[in-house]
Parts: C-alpha cells; sequence; structure tokens
C-alpha cells in the first residue's frame, strides 16, 4: 500500500500546526447556519433569506478547505512521509466511517420497516396497540399506503413507484458500475494506467446515468403517480430513503472523478492508492445500500 | 500549505508549542487538544449549571417567581443539551486525548488535524446552540429527548438551527471517536496486546465504537424531524400514516447506548484510580473487560425502557423489562471488582481516591434505582417523576461528573508538573459531596410522592423538599468554582509533582516526565512492564 | 479526635439514620398505595425492589467501609496481592442473575394483568389537549354520549404569588372525571395535539396519550373519594397546569349525576335554536375565551408572539368571518391552535366567536349559535 519505511513504529507522521481543520470548522459551520436560515425563512414565506449568502461562503470555505486539505495529505504522501503504519490508521479510519454511515441508512431501513410492519396496522386498530381505528374509521391498512388516515392534509399517491422500468435500469447501472471499479482497481495493481482511467471514467459515467435516471423517475413520480414528500408515510420513505442515498451516490461519483483526475495525473501505484481504495469502498458501500433499497422499497414495496 | 509540508523536512517530530493564542487553534497535538477539550467542557458545565440553578431557584417554592414557563422549558432543555453534550462528552474526550497516546506509547492520536478538527466544530456548534436564546421564540423548550410532534408541530424557529446543532456534535463525535478507535488499533506500542491495555483504554475503545454505531442514528432522527418540519414529511405523524412514537423508538435507540458512552470512560477512570490509591491490583482485569463489552452489547438492546408507558405491546414490555434487568448483572461484577480491588489493600485517601469511592458508593445508588425504573409496572408510577430525575443525576453527576473531577486530580498533576492543593481538593470533595446528596437525595422522595418533571410549579405537598434540593444545588453549584480555582492554582505553580505522582501508579503515563513533554513516545517504548494499569 | 471515638461516633451516626429511617413518616414521601388492587400490587413490587436494594446496598457498601476502615495505610495495613478468582467472579454474576429472575415473576404478573383491559363496564374515552382533558362517556347511542372538558381551577393570581395558595393548588379542575366505585372503568387515551400522559397515581394508571393513536388502560376503583392526579409528559408552556381529578362515587350518585349531563347536553341542544342577543353572546363568549383560549392568546388578546398570535386588532378576528368561524371549529393542523368544534358546543362557538370580533377594540359582526351549529354538520 505505501512506500515509506518498514520500520512502521519508529516514525510515525505527526503533522505540525495546521490552518485547515479551523478553516474547515468555520466552513461547515457556516454552511449550516446558512441552511438553517434558509429553510426557517421558506417555512415562515419570506421571499429572500440571507441564509443563501451564508451557505454559499460556507461551502466555498468548506470546499476550499477540503481540497488543500487533501491536497496536502496527497503531497505528503508523495514525499514519503507516511508509514505503513500510518496507511493502516487510513484505512482503519475510512472502514470505521462508512460502518457510521451504515448505521445511518440502518436509521431508515429500521424506519420503514417500523412503518410498513407495525404501524400501517396499529392505525387501523389490528395488533396489539389499543382500538385506533376509532379515530380513523375510513382507513383500511396497506402497504404502498396510497389512502392515508387524514386525506387533507396528505393526499395518498396515485400509484405506488414499480420496480420495473427506471429502477431496474437504476439497478443495472449500479451493479455495473461496480464492476466497472473493480476492473479499474485491477488497472492499478497491474500499472496499467490506460485500463485505470477507462473503467474509472465509465464508472463516473455510470454513476452520472444513474443521477439522471433517479431525476427522471423523481419527475415521474410527482407528474404521473401523485407520489411526493406530502403524500404521507409512503411517500416520506420512499424519498427519505432514495433521496439519502441519492445524495450519497452524488459524493461517491464525486469522489470517483477526483480520482480519475488523479489516476491521469499518474498518481495510483500497486502499493499506494489508498485514495482510490477508499472512493472504490464508499462506492461499493453505496452500491449495497442500493440493492438493498430495490429489495425493500421497490420490489416488496409496490 | 505545502510549507507546512517544507517545515517539516528539517525537523521532523521535535517542535515545541507554538505561540500564542493561535497555538491552540492550529495545533494537532493531542495534549493540547485535550486541554482545549478539557477547558470547553468546563465551561460548558458552568453554562449548563447556571441553568440548572435558575431551574431550582425557581423550584425553591411553590408559584412563579423568576421564569415563565415558557422560558422553563428552553431552561431545563438546553441544561440537559449542553450537560450531556457539551458537558460531559467533551470531557470524556479531553481525557482519552490527553491519556490514549500516554497509556499505549502512541507518539500521538492517529488522525491528528482531524483531531483538531472534532474539536473546533464544538466551540461553533454550541455558539449556534445556545444563540437560540436570542432568536425570536426562543430556545428549543420540548426537553433534550425533543419528542416529536412536539418538536415538529409546535417548535419555535430555532428548532431548525437546534436539528444542525446536534449535527455538527454527532460529525464532531464521530470523527472523535474513529480517531480514538484507530489510536488504539493501531497505534500501541509493539508488543502491547488488547489484553495489556489499562482498562480506561478499554473502556473507551467500547465507548467510541458505541458512538460511532448510534451518533449516526441521532443525526438520522434529526434529519426525519427537519423533513416534517419543512418538507410536510409525514414520519411522526398519524393523519399521514406515521407514527409520534417511532421518534421515539429512534431517539432512544440512540439515547439510550448514549448514557452508557457517558459512564462507560468513567468505569475506565475508577478503575485506573482505586489501584493506585489501595496499592494492589485491580481484581478481575478481563471480566472488567467482558462486563464493558456486555454493558455495550446489552445498551443496543434495552432502548424501549424510556417508553414503557407509551402504549407498546405487552411482549414489548416484557422483553424490554428483562434485557433492562439484565444490565445490572455486568454492572455488578464492575462494582463487586473495585470493591474487592479495595478489599485487603493498603488504602491512602487523597482527594482522587475520595471521589472515585464516592463514585461507587453514589453510582451504585443510581444504578439501583435504574433497576428499579426497570420494572415496569412500577416505573408507570416512576417515570416522569422526579424520582427518575434523581436517578438520572445519581449516575451522572456523582457518577460521570465525580469520575472526571477524580480524573483531574489524579493525572493533574502529570499535566501541570505540580502538585494540587490537597487541602482544598478535599474540601472541595467534601462539599461536592455533601452537597449533591443535599441536592439529589430528596429529589427520590418527591418523585414518590408524584412530582412530574419538566414542570415550573407544584402542589403544595412537596415543597420542603425542593427547597432542601435547592439549597444542595447551590451548595454544590458554587463548591464548582472552588474547583476552578485549584486547578488554575495548580496550572500556576505549586509543589513539584515526581515522575510517578502517586505512590502506588502504574501505567505507561507515569514513566515519562512530569510535565508530560510535548511530544511524548515519539519512538515507542521498548518497556512494557508497566503498561497493564 | 481519636479512633475509638471516632469509631463510636460513626456507629452513634449510623444508628441514628436506621432509626430515623424506621420511624420516619413514610406516607409523604414514598409511593401511594392507591385504591385499586393494580396499585397495591405495584405498592409492593416498589417497596420489594427498594428493599433489595437498601439489601444490596448495605452489602457493598457494608464492605467497602470495612475495607476503609482496615486496609487502610495509616494502621500498616500491607496490601495483599490477590487479583484474580474465577469462582468469586462466577458467584458474584450468578447470585444477581438468581435474584433478578425472582423479581421478575410478580412484575411479569403484574403487567400480564394491567395489560388485559377486556370486560369493562364502562368505556370513557380521555383526550389530551394542551392544556386540560376531554371525557367523554362512550355510548352506542351517540345522542346519550357525554363529554366535557376539564381545566385547572388555579387562578394565575395564586400561581403569581399575588394571592395565598389554598389546598389542592394546581390540583384542582372544574369538571372531574365521575366514575362509580367498584366498577371495571376502561380509558381510551388519545391526544389531539402534542404527547400528554394521563396519570392518577392511586389508580397506578399512566399512559400517554399519543395523537393519531388510542391507548387503553382500566381501573377498578375501591375506594369513594376524589383522586388526584397530572399530566406526565412535556406536552409545551402549561404542562404543569394540566392536572387530572376523578371523583369514585357510589353506583347511585354516578346514575344520578350521568342523567343530569346527559339532561344538560339536552338543554344545550335546545338554546341552539333560539336567536341569541349580542350581549347574552358576549357574556358566553367572554366565559367560554377565559376557560378556553386565554392560555395562549391571553386575557388582553395580545398573545405570546410569535408562537401564539394576537387577536385584538389583526389577522382573521378582524377580517372575513368565514375564516374566522373555520379556524377556531377546525384549528390548524400542526400548530397549537386546536379544532375547537370538537371541544366546545354550538352556543359557546358563536359566543367566543363574536367575543373575539367585539373585544380589546375589535369592532365587528357577531354569529348564531344555530349557525355554528349547521357548520357542524348538525341539522
Ligand atoms: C450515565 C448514565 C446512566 C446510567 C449508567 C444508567 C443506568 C441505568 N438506567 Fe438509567 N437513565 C439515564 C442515565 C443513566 N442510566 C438517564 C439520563 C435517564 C433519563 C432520560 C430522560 O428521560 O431524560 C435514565 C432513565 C432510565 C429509565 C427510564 C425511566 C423512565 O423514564 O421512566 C430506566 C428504566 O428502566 C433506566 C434504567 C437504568 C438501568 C437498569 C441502569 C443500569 O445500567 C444500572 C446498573 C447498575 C446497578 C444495578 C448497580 C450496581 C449493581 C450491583 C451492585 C449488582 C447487584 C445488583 C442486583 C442483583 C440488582 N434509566
Ligand atoms: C451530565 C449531565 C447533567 C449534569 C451534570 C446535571 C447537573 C445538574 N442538574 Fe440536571 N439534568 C440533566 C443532566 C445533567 N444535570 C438532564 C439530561 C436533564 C433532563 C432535561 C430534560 O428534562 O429535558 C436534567 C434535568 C434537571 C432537572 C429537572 C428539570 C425539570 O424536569 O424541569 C433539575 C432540577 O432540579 C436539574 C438540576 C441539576 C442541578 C442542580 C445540577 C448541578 O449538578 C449543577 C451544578 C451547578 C453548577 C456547576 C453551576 C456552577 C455555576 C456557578 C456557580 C455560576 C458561575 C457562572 C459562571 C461563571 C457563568 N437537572
Ligand atoms: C394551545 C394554544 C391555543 C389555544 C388554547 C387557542 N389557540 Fe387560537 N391559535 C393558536 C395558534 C398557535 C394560532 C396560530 C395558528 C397559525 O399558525 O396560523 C392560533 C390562531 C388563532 C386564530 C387566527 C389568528 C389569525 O389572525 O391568524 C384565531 C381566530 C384563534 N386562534 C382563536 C382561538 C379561540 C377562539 C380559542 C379558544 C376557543 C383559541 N384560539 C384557543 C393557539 C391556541
Ligand atoms: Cu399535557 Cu403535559
Ligand atoms: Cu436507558
Amino acid at each position: 500500500m505505501s512506500t515509506a519505511t518498514d520500520e512502521a513504529y519508529e516514525s510515525y507522521y505527526v503533522p505540525a500546526d495546521s490552518k485547515l481543520p479551523i478553516f474547515a470548522s468555520l466552513g461547515i459551520f457556516l454552511t449550516v447556519f446558512g441552511m438553517g436560515n434558509i429553510l426557517i425563512d421558506m417555512t415562515a414565506g419570506a421571499e429572500h433569506s440571507i441564509g443563501a449568502y451564508i451557505m454559499m461562503v460556507g461551502g466555498l470555505v468548506l470546499g476550499s478547505t477540503l481540497f488543500f486539505w487533501f491536497k496536502t495529505v496527497i503531497e505528503e504522501n508523495h514525499a514519503k512521509m507516511y508509514s505503513n503504519q500510518l496507511n493502516r490508521s487510513f484505512v482503519w479510519g475510512m472502514s470505521w466511517f462508512i460502518f457510521s454511515e451504515v448505521m445511518f441508512f440502518a436509521a431508515f431501513f429500521g424506519t420503514l420497516f417500523y412503518v410498513r410492519v407495525f404501524v400501517i396496522d396499529w392505525i387501523g386498530g389490528v395488533g396489539d396497540r389499543g382500538p385506533s381505528n376509532m379515530l380513523w374509521p375510513d382507513y383500511t391498512p396497506e402497504w404502498p399506503l396510497l389512502n392515508t388516515p387524514d386525506p387533507e392534509q396528505f393526499p395518498g399517491a396515485h400509484k405506488p413507484m414499480g420496480w420495473f422500468g427506471l429502477p431496474l435500469a437504476n439497478t443495472i447501472l449500479l451493479m455495473t458500475s461496480s464492476f466497472t471499479v473493480t476492473m479499474a482497481h485491477h488497472g492499478i495493481k497491474e500499472g496499467n494506467r490506460k485500463k485505470i482511467i477507462n473503467w474509472l471514467a465509465l464508472t463516473v459515467a455510470l454513476g452520472v446515468a444513474f443521477l439522471i435516471c433517479q431525476v427522471l423517475e423523481y419527475y415521474e413520480a410527482y407528474a404521473h403517480l401523485g407520489l411526493t414528500l406530502d403524500s404521507g408515510i409512503y411517500g416520506t420513505t420512499f424519498f427519505m430513503l432514495t433521496g439519502f442515498h441519492g445524495a450519497h451516490v452524488t459524493l461517491g461519483t464525486f469522489m470517483l472523478a477526483v480520482m480519475l483526475g488523479r489516476a491521469i495525473k499518474g498518481h495510483f501505484t500497486a502499493d499506494d492508492c489508498f485514495g482510490f481504495e477508499a472512493a472504490a469502498w464508499y462506492w461499493h458501500f453505496v452500491d449495497v445500500v442500493w440493492v438493498g433499497l430495490f429489495l425493500f422499497v421497490y420490489i416488496l414495496g409496490s | 500549505m505545502s510549507a507546512v509540508i517544507e517545515e517539516h523536512h528539517h525537523d521532523d517530530h521535535h517542535h515545541g508549542p507554538a505561540k500564542g493564542l493561535m497555538r491552540w487553534v492550529f495545533t494537532t497535538n493531542h495534549k493540547d487538544i485535550g486541554t482545549l477539550y478539557l477547558w470547553f467542557s468546563f465551561i460548558m458545565f458552568l453554562l449548563g449549571g447556571s441553568f440548572a440553578l435558575v431551574i431550582r431557584a425557581e423550584l425553591f417554592q411553590p408559584g412563579l417567581q423568576i421564569v415563565e414557563p415558557e422560558f422553563f422549558n428552553q431552561l431545563t432543555t438546553m441544561h440537559g443539551l449542553v450537560m450531556v453534550f457539551g458537558a460531559v462528552m467533551p470531557a470524556f474526550v479531553g481525557l482519552a486525548n490527553w491519556l490514549v497516546p500516554m497509556m499505549i506509547g502512541a507518539p500521538d492520536m492517529a488522525l491528528p488535524r482531524m483531531n483538531n478538527y472534532s474539536f473546533w466544530i464544538l466551540p461553533f456548534a454550541f455558539t449556534m446552540l445556545a444563540s437560540t436564546f436570542f432568536m425570536e421564540g426562543g430556545a428549543p423548550n420540548f426537553g433534550w429527548t425533543f419528542y416529536a410532534p412536539l418538536s415538529t408541530d409546535q417548535g419555535p424557529p430555532s428548532t431548525t438551527l437546534f436539528i444542525f446543532a446536534v449535527h455538527l456534535m454527532g460529525i464532531s463525535s464521530i470523527m472523535g471517536s474513529i480517531n480514538v478507535v484507530v489510536t488504539i488499533l493501531n497505534l500501541r506500542a509493539p508488543g502491547m496486546t488488547l489484553m495489556q491495555m489499562p482498562l480506561f483504554v478499554w473502556t473507551w475503545l467500547i465507548t467510541a465504537y458505541l458512538l460511532i454505531a448510534v451518533m449516526p442514528v441521532l443525526a438520522g432522527v434529526v434529519t426525519m424531524m427537519l423533513m416534517d418540519i419543512h418538507f410536510g414529511t409525514a414520519f411522526f405523524n398519524a393523519g399521514g400514516g406515521g407514527d409520534p412514537v417511532l421518534f421515539q423508538h429512534v431517539f432512544w435507540f440512540f439515547g439510550h447506548p448514549e448514557v452508557y458512552i457517558m459512564i462507560l470512560p468513567a468505569f475506565g477512570v475508577v478503575s485506573a484510580i482505586i489501584p493506585t490509591f489501595a496499592r494492589k491490583r485491580l481484581f478481575g482485569y478481563p471480566s472488567m473487560v467482558y462486563a464493558t463489552s456486555s454493558i455495550a452489547f446489552l445498551s443496543f438492546i434495552v432502548w424501549a425502557h424510556h417508553m414503557f408507558t407509551v402504549g407498546i405491546p405487552l411482549a414489548g414490555e416484557l422483553y424490554f423489562m428483562y434485557a433492562t434487568m439484565l444490565i445490572a448483572v455486568p454492572t455488578g461484577v464492575k462494582v463487586f471488582n473495585w470493591v474487592a480491588t479495595m478489599w485487603g489493600g493498603s488504602m491512602t485517601f487523597e482527594t482522587p481516591m475520595l471521589f472515585a469511592i464516592a463514585f461507587v458508593v453514589l453510582f451504585t445508588i443510581g444504578g439501583l434505582s435504574g433497576l428499579m425504573l426497570a420494572i415496569v409496572p412500577a416505573d408507570f408510577q416512576y417515570h416522569d417523576t422526579y424520582f427518575v430525575v434523581a436517578h438520572f443525576h445519581y449516575v451522572l453527576v456523582p457518577g460521570s461528573v465525580f469520575s472526571i473531577m477524580a480524573a483531574v486530580y489524579y493525572w493533574l498533576p502529570k499535566w501541570t508538573g505540580n502538585m494540587y492543593n490537597e487541602t482544598l481538593g478535599k474540601t472541595h470533595f467534601w462539599l461536592s459531596f455533601i452537597g449533591i446528596n443535599v441536592l439529589f437525595f430528596p429529589q427520590h422522595f418527591v418523585g414518590l410522592a408524584g412530582m412530574p418533571r419538566r414542570i415550573p410549579d407544584y402542589a403544595l405537598q412537596f415543597a420542603d423538599y425542593n427547597m432542601v434540593s435547592t439549597v444542595g444545588a447551590f451548595l454544590f453549584g458554587f463548591s464548582q468554582l472552588l474547583f476552578m480555582f485549584i486547578v488554575i492554582q495548580t496550572i500556576r505553580g505549586g509543589k513539584k509533582a515526581t515522575d510517578r505522582v502517586w505512590e502506588g501508579a502504574h501505567g505507561l503515563e507515569w514513566t515519562i516526565p512530569s510535565p508530560a513533554p510535548y511530544h511524548t513516545f515519539s519512538t515507542p517504548p521498548k518497556d512494557l512492564t508497566e503498561a497493564h494499569g | 479526635m481519636d479512633r475509638a471515638k471516632q469509631c463510636r461516633w460513626l456507629v452513634a451516626l449510623s444508628l441514628l439514620m436506621t432509626a430515623g429511617f424506621v420511624g420516619a413518616d413514610w406516607s409523604n414521601i414514598n409511593m401511594r398505595q392507591g385504591v385499586t388492587e393494580i396499585s397495591r400490587e405495584v405498592f409492593d413490587l416498589h417497596m420489594v425492589m427498594l428493599y433489595v436494594c437498601i439489601v444490596i446496598g448495605i452489602v457493598v457498601f457494608g464492605a467497602m467501609i470495612i475495607s476503609m476502615l482496615i486496609h487502610r495505610k495509616s494502621i500498616g495495613a500491607i496490601p495483599a496481592t490477590f487479583h484474580d478468582s474465577t469462582m468469586v467472579e462466577i458467584g458474584w454474576t450468578v447470585v444477581p442473575v438468581i435474584i433478578l429472575v425472582i423479581l421478575a415473576f410478580p412484575a411479569t404478573q403484574t403487567l400480564n394483568a394491567m395489560y388485559d383491559a377486556s370486560d369493562a363496564d364502562i368505556d370513557i374515552e380521555v383526550r389530551g389537549l394542551q392544556w386540560k382533558w376531554q371525557y367523554t362517556y362512550l355510548n352506542d347511542d351517540p345522542a346519550k354520549e357525554v363529554s366535557f372538558i376539564s381545566t385547572m381551577l388555579t387562578p394565575a393570581d395564586e400561581i403569581y404569588n399575588r394571592a395565598p395558595k389554598r389546598e389542592n393548588y394546581l390540583l384542582d379542575v372544574d369538571n372531574e372525571l365521575v366514575i362509580p366505585v367498584n366498577k371495571r372503568v376502561r380509558f381510551l387515551i388519545t391526544s389531539a395535539d402534542v404527547i400528554h400522559s394521563w396519570w392518577v397515581p392511586d389508580f397506578a394508571v399512566k399512559k400517554d396519550a399519543i395523537p393519531g393513536f388510542v391507548h387503553e388502560s382500566w381501573a377498578v376503583a375501591e375506594k369513594v373519594g376524589t383522586y388526584r392526579g397530572k399530566c406526565a409528559e412535556l406536552c409545551g408552556k402549561d404542562h404543569g397546569f394540566m392536572p387530572v381529578v376523578v371523583r369514585v362515587v357510589e353506583q347511585e350518585e354516578y346514575d344520578t349525576w350521568l342523567a343530569e349531563k346527559q339532561a344538560e347536553a339536552a338543554e344545550v341542544f335546545n338554546t341552539i335554536g333560539k336567536t341569541w342577543t349580542e350581549a347574552e353572546l358576549m357574556a358566553e363568549g367572554e366565559a367560554v375565551y377565559n376557560q378556553s383560549c386565554a392560555s395562549c392568546h391571553q386575557a388582553n388578546g395580545q398573545g405570546l408572539p410569535p408562537a401564539f398570535p394576537a387577536l385584538a386588532g389583526q389577522g382573521l378576528s378582524v377580517g372575513p368571518i368565514a375564516e374566522h368561524i373555520d379556524i377556531v371549529l377546525n384549528g390548524k393542523a400542526g400548530t397549537a391552535m386546536q379544532a375547537f368544534g370538537q371541544q366546545l358546543n354550538a352556543a359557546q362557538l358563536a359566543g367566543v366567536i363574536t367575543y373575539e370580533r367585539n373585544s380589546w377594540g375589535n369592532k365587528g359582526d357577531s354569529v348564531q349559535p344555530s349557525e355554528i351549529h349547521k357548520m357542524l354538520g348538525g341539522q
């Protein structure tokens, strides 16, 4: 993985003072503070929000800081300051980060599960949670929930989102991309730059294609199915799960695109390609989540 | 940025601290960052404590005297949030930063720049959170548990900023924990096995794992809130097919492990201090490790004991009751092991030991009342009364907070090179010990007699004990100013500490000079005979 | 102080504490035994737990204290070298498990009994609202259903220390829930806005009121009397001012009471048809306003912005009456503004709307109960 000394324990690299973290903190703070203000103003019905400017500045600060941060890390790596041991730290760090992401999705999958298996029945007075159907005489438990208990506030969708068509296409796209990214990895192992670049470019393209399909799917949902954020719990869980997954695909695609740039610059070698591997793991993770989504949201969901 | 790298080529590890204020802002040194965390936590402790003092002042007598109900709810909420996320958790992260590398013979934390990032997010997050007091509509007012739909349908506008503040804290905690885990797994001195690590390191390893597992879930639940508030989703609204109780399930799936996050490192601290002052090795080291792991595992499967009155089905109530009761077993093992460590020792009672012993006693009292709460039919009477408030303050204040104070007294000589003033330390201990019991013991009684929590005013029969409790609160609160004085005094001077500091102390951190040099273990220690704490 | 003296002090102190413990008057500082079989079982469970905890405490703390007395360096104790014993470890793992298993049995039994809400004699719907309770005596014949709101009586003057606090401070309501003695009463608990929790300590009933769901609980009160509880779940500003009062009466008294209530309802029904004068409406409205609206919109109509809007001189109260009526009858989803059409009768609604349109400098039109009645779906 790395080049530096084999005397791993002898020289664990401890960086000197750094201006990066404080700017990153400021950046992330401004970003969310701005975002918060935008949302507050939006829901209060205001036309403009200064939150937008704050968020823009924040995003800029955060983005550029991260850029320099990764740049620094890459340069340090090239300067052979990293030992095998330090690279193991990166590996561990990335793995635990992905684990935290798994738990993040677990919260949403858990929600879907709880709603589908329990709540839908309970509202109808079925099961062990009291005669709640007293309050909702017109309600019948079903999934996907198209007739919500309170259709005035939450007009249900006309039709659920099927799994055939765009979702299936998306599944194929992502599965393929998992394969292509592995091919790119082989390229690195073989030291075949051309192979890396081609396969990686294909992967990025597949990621972008996935996102385009998802936009189309959302359009379809809003325009033809009446499936919206406020169409009750079916729309709620649908958009939450697919939306957050989409956000992760966006991030993953961006990461792979950066790796593509680095590959073009000739950064990766067979034993020094952790940046690429991290992005690839992330991509596989996003992929696995999609398989779960496809199964639980699309196939079993409609 | 490349300047940083240049600098590195010629003076690899031997740079000292930078000068001036910027040292603290830019630092990547685990000791500096530990110090930052500890001071930040202390400031938050005073802030959260002053909210508590206003709460107690209002509750001194029946009737509304000082604050309006609306503001009272904001105080309660912010008191809980600030204490949990601002005081106790950062204090333990600070201790981890200072101690873990020194205890395992590592040069620093595994990812030093990210370490600094984890810290500096916090002041921003808490400034944002605290500033909501000045927003229109005021600060969050729905309790630190922010149950929907009170928080979603009726939260003040500041709820959105509160949500983002929670996101920031989550990011900070996750990065901090990743750092701890990686440090422990990857940076131990060569030859140090996991079962040779001091218990403080073990407890933090497990705590960090808990944090990485549950902070994302907290982020998930606040995100769902955000969606319900701003985008019309129906997670917590039965009208759309959701369920307010769903909120509680997800929240407590985070929330229960969270309370162990606040106690496991405390177990580690106490397991370091008691052997030192008993001059005897820790009894049952392996079983301590297994017990800690069991507690962590069980903590994931008991969350609904906070929701017994919510109306979950019978099978659920029974399961969660049994599972919760089980936690008493590994926790008991820990308590018994501490007692067995003391047994047959040759004890002296310096301030850290006093705090540690008080910890064992008062935490056990809190744990036993927790066990009572686990009995579902009885919990129907206890739930949301001051009995619960008494329970969790016993485990949190003379539990977590006392252990933090014990740790500060214990390691302060190592950090500063100076001994603190023992007489003042003992005075601080006794004032705190008496204060805390006067403050929280009567709350058991008013709770059993039926006083609900989160109320600004109460029926007349609760008056006497509330008055006592308030007196205790002020005694305990103002004693902490003495603590601050002692710490500052020690930093500025005092009797020089030896390297070992305490006669019975064992562990790698005691093999290095006092004060600990800015960089320690740049080359890992060869001799690990000291390692086993 | 020498050691012997110290010891004597310690013994005296612990004796004193034990004496205080045993001799103390527990009634005011302990859980209530209550007046149902379940509540007594719960009390017993509580006491058993308490004693078990005290015994464990005595054993553990006793060992610590002894150790601190005899294993101290100042009296020359030499540290022992043992630090492990599998047998001992197994022992103090197994013994607690056994204790816990024994404790789990009675708890399970009581819980089972508590969860069996079948075969009720009377069904009462308990609905939590910010910051009052609505009780509906369910009846197969809707015309015989009795429904009323129960609000705290304690006046602001007492709360703000301008008047002496009377007995039952914060624990008095205008309309108590009345149930017959020795009858199995089922409570169907729900909420109209946020989560509340209906708690009567003497029945050992505490159940959260979750909006959109109905949860069951039940009680057989065995003693005539008045039993007081509180809302036990944080539900906003006036969570502390939301008492529960249940009056348990003999069956005959209950029957008369219920008949009276039913007659009262019919009475109101009759008054709806007539035409009310402006003054009558204003008088009715003022009473209703102060009871039901003032906690949010304030007696002077100024509200508590931004959470609770002012009604004086602005907004719907001075705008078109249709929208005004709509918000009062149907509330506004997702805010604290409740659907009062489900709580108040047509006369009260017409009164309060008229009152709001003609108070605090507002000058506007009025509405008749009969009109409101139609909008509520009456014939
Ligand atoms: C550090 C924090 C901490 C810790 C360690 C604990 C520990 C425990 N807690 Fe506590 N708890 C809180 C913090 C904590 N809690 C908080 C903050 C709340 C309220 C949240 C809110 O609503 O705001 C709460 C609420 C709470 C409730 C919900 C009450 C309610 O709202 O109705 C329950 C119910 O089961 C409970 C149970 C327990 C149990 C069984 C333990 C056990 O882990 C205790 C185990 C320890 C012992 C039992 C003592 C030592 C053991 C022995 C000496 C062995 C011998 C013992 C036997 C054989 C019995 N806790
Ligand atoms: C680790 C956590 C922690 C800690 C340390 C504390 C510490 C204290 N808590 Fe805490 N408390 C909680 C966690 C904690 N609490 C939680 C989670 C809740 C539930 C919230 C909810 O219901 O949502 C709660 C609720 C709670 C209540 C119930 C409120 C209600 O239900 O309405 C009360 C009431 O007495 C209380 C009191 C106190 C007191 C007196 C202290 C004392 O220990 C504080 C000591 C005081 C100080 C340390 C102050 C020192 C400051 C000065 C002397 C002034 C100097 C000031 C400056 C220099 C600025 N707390
Ligand atoms: C629990 C708090 C609460 C109570 C009690 C309450 N209201 Fe309201 N009311 C509100 C809130 C909150 C709003 C704002 C709703 C919104 O966001 O539009 C409101 C809005 C209104 C409005 C519309 C104001 C405007 O101009 O937009 C009227 C009229 C009104 N309430 C009348 C009443 C009447 C009449 C009663 C009593 C019978 C009452 N309210 C009781 C909380 C309450
Ligand atoms: Cu209703 Cu608290
Ligand atoms: Cu818990």
